[in-house]
């Protein structure tokens, strides 16, 4: 149920426009990886490389290697479906499904994929990811009810149960808490904290007290100008990272003295 | 976390199962679908354009002398045969538009600007209401309950204007080409509104607080800062709906008493005829190569309404580019 | 004249008077008073030359309203208020003078229509109608049913799939141009429509050929591109974030659109359909022109001429005396139709909309 992902040489364009630069990293399975970074670093847009999703963009392509489990996931043969199935994505709003009750919420994976599945399997899979993901106890009384009846946290981790019911290897979080109050930012990180044993979990985060919070390790990406394109500054240990950071950049971010 | 329901065998992205391939098959014939759609408009287009013009072909190549034959074609060519129609054709439409665009404008900015903002909505909805009224109705109307009402005023202009040629000899009933042309104005009134308030509504809210700031009255502020963003846009309303009266049959067909003659009488009856009523009142009874010669002057009402139509839609792609690099 | 609202005021003027004390402007009543009097005005007037018409009366009544208020506002508000309150009239004015014909339309059909709606004229034909007999549009109405249904088989499906086209997958010079093209195609005159469908079912089947189907061909060209029209806006109205959720999901990016794009603006869609159909039901031109008339109900779209409600509605007024009666009787009918169409569109609107709130 989790996978390491090793990425080498990994250069992101929109059409002719270099957005993110030979970045090479690992991220560790049952591990948080952090991305923090100023606006425009090309966090978010390395994040999507990862399970193909820049490429509903249009003029979006890669160079390099993302390699899951021994495949590379931008092999000739590779299918982006299969590809998001088994790395899964938390987006930075909470967008639950309009036209769909909590549990359809839930099954949509699966039922959006028009695979058949039998009541009992289906009222456990609702249980069983509701409650990975905290909420089963605030709405196992009103699971017909439309998913957007639900608070802006609760929404979120609604669409965080939405993922894990596909089972990914990975879950690949897009700022997940920056639409949130605080109250319920702490009750996804807390979730987080649970999550990773079971999943590779990388997040993109602009708060830095919670990337030193949930996660394992940290990676700082940077930007040198506009029109550059975004690079990996270093990676390592989150307490490394924000204790002892080895590079100049990366302590002036943390520090604050960064824009 | 222990997770209970059916576990799916942990399995490679690579693994092209033949699931994956049917469901790639199925993504692709999709798009093949969506992708065929789109191409079968520009298809049927061309294919208006091609039958339209196959059917008219033997009118167009035809002999004087096979052209004589048909009773209603008293012309030397179908080009003057044609030539009258047209005029006809643009005379109402213009004055239609000479008629429609003040009043559609007032009515875009009383929407926009003017009624209050809770019922501005209903108020729109009560001018495309005149949008959704069937055009034999509006025949009905023109030729039943408009003649006696306008009838009066005609009468005056007439006896008082009437030294202008343009209103000279006005004989009653009221079935010439200004009568025909009011309601075609009343026609094309819910597009040209339509897209002038569209217009009026985007124009920059910060241009006009600026002007209400300087002390600007309403109107003031309205000439200075929603009329001049808007005019490019009320040009192109404008000349949609020049196509739509273009085209419009049954109002024309209903009203006017059909001529054939270049004539400015606007009063007189027996003057104008354009080419959709023309084709709307022989089609039905028309045989061999009058038909063809009918189908004939529809092509040529096709090119004049898509030229005006293409003009329009241009106007407005290029209003679009200015206003996105602002 | 006070600073406040005056730019043409010399400075030297404004510390003299207080600076937010207006007394120079009109009551807020005053345009209601104004209008009241310019109507009792002209009643007078007009009754003093013969009788006053309600048209005449409210002609008039607007011309002193407008002069009279505007001079009165020059006088005591200064000239450039004056101009703002002409406008205002002038404006107003425009918006009342468009209800005049609305107004009137639905009144003269309601009144020449209503006595006329009897359920013989909605349950029996043509047949055998001859002097006096009311006759009916059973046949109309079928003819009229069928054919927009047709019209509506044919252009729904492909002017969702070209929306979907445009919206979801198309990019570059192809989809320009077939965006283009939709709007040229909006504009095509539908008595050009009709002849189109004449001449391809001429090339295709012969000179005698008639059946409805080809009034289905005509009215669907119309049709289609409103549909388009109304789909791709409905589909750009979904957030791009519930694609993104779907296709993150693993789920492959036909069935997002299918069962989340298409899903979720289902509510637009059938209404933007609803709405293509009340404005091709109307069409008379190319109905005309293809389909012709018949006394007797012929549902068979395949074979044989039909009659539709316009097109019944246009020969019965040519034909004069009672048909005219006849015409008004459809035309309500029609109407009808199209208001119930619209009336339809708004509830399943309101009643397929995702629902934010439960």
């Amino acid at each position: 149920m989790s996978k390491r992902i090793d990425v080498t040489d990994l250069n992101v364009y929109y059409g002719s426009f270099l957005a993110v630069a030979d970045v090479s990293l690992v991220m560790e399975p049952r591990s948080v990886t952090a991305f923090i970074g100023p606006s425009g670093c090309g966090k978010s847009t390395f994040l999507r490389t990862l399970n193909r999703m820049h490429e509903v963009l249009p003029g979006a392509r890669v160079e390099g290697k993302v390699v899951m489990d021994g495949t590379d996931l931008y092999g000739a043969n590779v299918d982006p479906v299969e590809v998001r199935r088994q790395v899964g994505m938390v987006f930075q709003r909470p967008n639950p499904f309009p036209t769909m009750s909590i549990a359809d919420n839930v099954l949509a994976g699966v039922k959006l994929n028009n695979r058949r599945i039998s009541k009992s399997d289906a009222a456990d899979m609702v249980e069983s990811s509701l409650r990975g993901a905290n909420l089963w106890t605030e709405v196992k009384d009103r699971l017909d009810r439309p998913g957007s009846s639900l608070s802006g946290g609760q929404q979120q981790r609604l669409c965080i149960a939405r993922t894990i019911a596909v089972k990914p290897q990975v879950v690949l979080m897009d700022e997940p808490c920056s639409a949130l109050d605080p109250i319920s930012t702490l009750a996804i990180e807390d979730l987080i904290e649970e999550l990773k044993s079971d999943y590779t979990i990388v997040i993109v985060t602009h708060n830095m007290q919670q990337a030193a919070r949930v996660s394992d390790r940290t990676a700082f990406f940077n930007i040198e100008g506009t029109g550059k394109p975004g690079r990996l500054v270093e990676m390592g240990d989150t307490s490394t990272i924000f204790s002892s950071p080895s590079k100049k950049a990366t302590e002036d971010y943390i520090s604050g003295r960064f824009g | 976390m222990t997770v209970t329901s059916p576990t799916r065998s942990p399995r490679t992205p690579a693994a092209a199962s033949g699931g994956t391939r049917s469901r790639r098959r199925s993504g692709r014939g999709f798009y093949g679908l969506s992708l065929g759609a789109g191409i079968s408009i520009l298809v049927v287009l061309a294919a208006v354009a091609a039958f339209l013009l196959i059917e008219a072909w033997p009118a167009i190549v035809a002999s004087r002398e096979e052209l004589d034959a048909i009773s209603w074609l008293d012309a030397s060519s179908l080009a003057v045969y044609i030539g009258p129609l047209i005029f006809g054709t643009l005379l109402s439409s213009v004055l239609a538009l000479l008629f429609a665009v003040p009043i559609a404008v007032g009515i875009a900015l009383f929407i926009s600007h003017y009624a209050p903002r809770a019922i501005a909505q209903a108020l729109g909805y009560l001018v495309d209401l005149l949008a959704a009224i069937p055009s034999v109705v509006y025949g009905l109307w023109g030729a039943l309950w408009l003649q006696p009402v306008i009838d009066p005023f005609f009468r005056w202009l007439s006896d008082n204007l009437g030294f202008i040629p343009l209103f000279a000899d006005y004989t009653p009933p009221a079935r010439n080409v200004l009568a025909a042309s009011t309601v075609l104005a009343v026609m094309i009134l819910p597009i040209i509104t339509a897209v002038s308030r569209e217009v009026f509504l985007q124009a920059p809210r910060l241009h006009e607080e600026a002007a209400l700031a300087l002390g600007a009255t309403r109107w003031e502020m309205v000439r200075m800062a929603v009329l001049p963003f808007g005019r490019s846009g009320v040009i192109s309303a404008s000349m949609l709906g020049l196509g739509r009266a273009l085209g419009e049959t049954m109002a024309v067909l209903m009203i006017i008493s059909p001529g054939y003659l270049f004539s400015f009488f606007l009063l007189k009856p027996g003057q104008h005829q354009t080419i959709a009523a023309n084709i709307a009142s022989k089609f039905p009874e028309a045989s061999g190569l009058s038909v063809n010669a009918l189908i004939a002057t529809g092509l040529a009402l096709f090119t004049i309404t898509f030229a005006v139509n293409m003009l329009a839609r241009w106007v407005i792609a290029r209003r679009k580019e200015f206003s996105g690099a602002n | 004249m006070t600073a406040k609202t005056d730019l043409s005021s010399t400075p030297d003027s404004l510390p003299s008077s207080p600076l937010i004390h207006d007394s120079r402007t009109l009551p807020r009543w005053s345009p209601w008073a104004f209008l009241g009097g310019s109507l009792v005005v002209a009643t007078g007037l007009l009754a003093l030359i013969g009788t006053p018409t309600p048209t005449g009366v409210a002609l008039l009544g607007a011309v002193f309203f407008a002069i009279s208020l505007t001079a009165y506002s020059a006088r005591v508000e200064g000239r450039r208020h004056a101009t703002d309150r002409f406008a205002t009239t002038l404006v107003t004015a425009a918006f009342g003078a468009a209800m005049v014909p609305l107004v009137s339309l639905l009144w003269t059909v309601l009144a020449n229509g209503l006595p006329m709606l009897t359920a013989s004229f909605l349950t029996s034909d043509m047949v055998g109608v001859y002097g006096d007999i009311q006759g009916g549009v059973l046949h109309a109405i079928v003819g009229t049913l069928v054919i927009t249904a047709w019209a509506t088989v044919i252009s729904v499906p492909v002017g969702i799939m070209t929306a979907v086209y445009l919206v979801e997958y198309g990019r570059g010079a192809l989809a320009r141009g077939i965006t283009f093209f939709v709007d040229v195609m909006t504009g095509i005159p539908s008595i050009v429509a009709g002849l189109f469908a004449f001449s391809l079912f001429t090339i295709v089947f012969g000179p005698a050929y008639r059946a409805g189907i080809m009034g289905a061909a005509a009215l669907a060209l119309l049709m289609t591109p409103v549909v388009i029209r109304s789909v791709e806006e409905m589909l750009r109205l979904v957030p791009n974030e519930l694609r993104e959720a779907a296709l993150a999901l693993g789920v492959p990016k036909w069935l997002v659109i299918v069962k989340v794009v298409l899903r979720t603006a289902v509510a637009g869609i059938v209404t933007g359909v609803m709405l293509a159909i009340a404005r091709v039901i109307g069409e008379t031109a190319p109905l005309l022109l293809t389909v012709g008339y018949v006394a007797q109900v012929n549902a068979d779209v395949f074979n044989g001429r039909m009659t539709t409600l316009p097109v019944y509605a246009y020969r019965e007024w040519s034909q004069g005396r009672v048909g005219v009666d006849r015409a008004w009787g459809a035309a309500l009918v029609l109407i009808l139709i199209v208001m119930l169409l619209n009336l339809v569109a708004r509830l399943v609107s309101k009643y397929l909309a995702p629902k934010a709130k439960p």
